[in-house]
């Protein structure tokens, strides 16, 4: 095979641009699949504990506010559509777009963050924070009740530290923008950061229902 | 690899839909549908994934090794819940000898 000049979009080991996009895209799209094996175990304690103490289960569930959850919810989707129109912009090769809607996602990103950091907060006031100062009004079985809240902050920490890291990739990505790295024939890191990106949002997209609205219509 | 963006109107809708989906699944929570509403609450959580998945993450136009991967992650999900599930829900269906 003839060697030929390195450049970002056809580094030497590629046959042609595309297949090392494709390439790219599938390693992340693995990456993404262990990621969806490693929620999946949360959601798996999630299902076995849930159908073992239902009733203890509803009444902490009903302790978080669906109204921010649902807000925060939509939050995340809004940066989810900035994401996929940054993506888009760096496609058709507008410099421009592509560091506004980078922006605006961080933006989002940050306010999701903010709310989250708010719920935990209140959570710590109340004293649902698994330990020895827990205690969930309306029930004997304290246990139980503090499983429900291990899950809750281990689901939603992780998913927040996820949502960390995807603002550290969206700064990256907002900088080699700003450096003028990306062009309509390179622009994989914004597409591969988007599909990190989207995959925080999926996770999220279940962790709302089954966090926070399993039990609204009993109480 | 598809390479045509797409257009932004394409994209607007997908977004409509979730928001939309977003405030149904929040408001049927609140009413009583018995076992329903965790059926329900999945399914809208399903169609959710799926509108992103194919559009916003652009699998539509994937390669079908991407599909394949994407299929594979989602069988091995749905064998650890399926198979750990079915031992939790039907232990004591039976009696054990001796205990």
């Amino acid at each position: 095979m003839d060697s030929h000049t390195e450049t970002a979009e056809l580094r030497e080991q590629f046959e042609t641009p595309a297949q090392q996009k494709e390439i790219s895209t599938l390693g992340m799209w693995i990456f993404l699949v262990t990621e969806i094996m490693f929620f999946g175990g949360l959601f798996l304690a999630y299902a076995i504990y849930r159908r073992e103490f239902a009733d203890v289960f509803a009444l902490a569930s009903n302790t978080l506010d669906a109204v921010i959850g649902a807000v925060n919810t939509a939050v995340l989707i809004c940066s989810s559509f900035t994401m996929v129109l940054a993506v888009r912009a760096a496609q058709i090769g507008s410099r421009k777009a592509l560091i506004v809607f980078l922006i605006l996602t961080i933006l989002f990103g940050g306010v999701f963050l903010g709310v989250k950091a708010y719920e935990w907060d209140q959570k710590f006031e109340e004293h649902h924070v698994p330990g020895p100062t827990f205690h969930l009004e309306g029930t004997t079985q304290q246990g139980p009740a503090q499983l429900y809240f291990s899950l809750y902050f281990t689901m939603t920490g992780l998913h927040a530290l996820h949502m960390i890291i995807g603002e550290g990739l969206m700064l990256f990505l907002l900088w080699h923008a700003y450096k003028r790295k990306y062009t309509p024939s390179y622009y994989t890191p914004v597409d591969i950061g988007g599909l990190y990106w989207h995959f925080v949002d999926i996770v999220w997209i279940f962790l709302f229902p089954l966090l926070y609205l399993i039990a609204r219509h009993q109480h | 690899m598809h390479e045509q963006a797409a257009s932004i109107k394409s994209y607007t809708l997908v977004f409509l839909s979730l928001l939309i989906l977003t405030a149904a699944t929040t408001v049927v929570a609140f009413i009583d549908l018995g076992p329903l509403n965790v059926v329900m609450a999945l399914f809208i959580a399903v169609v959710k994934m799926m509108l992103v998945a194919l559009f916003f993450m652009h699998l539509r136009y994937s390669t079908v090794l991407t599909k394949v991967v994407v299929g594979g992650g989602m069988l091995w999900l749905g064998i650890l819940l399926l198979l750990s599930l079915s031992d939790f829900v039907t232990r004591g269906w039976l009696p054990v000898p001796g205990k």
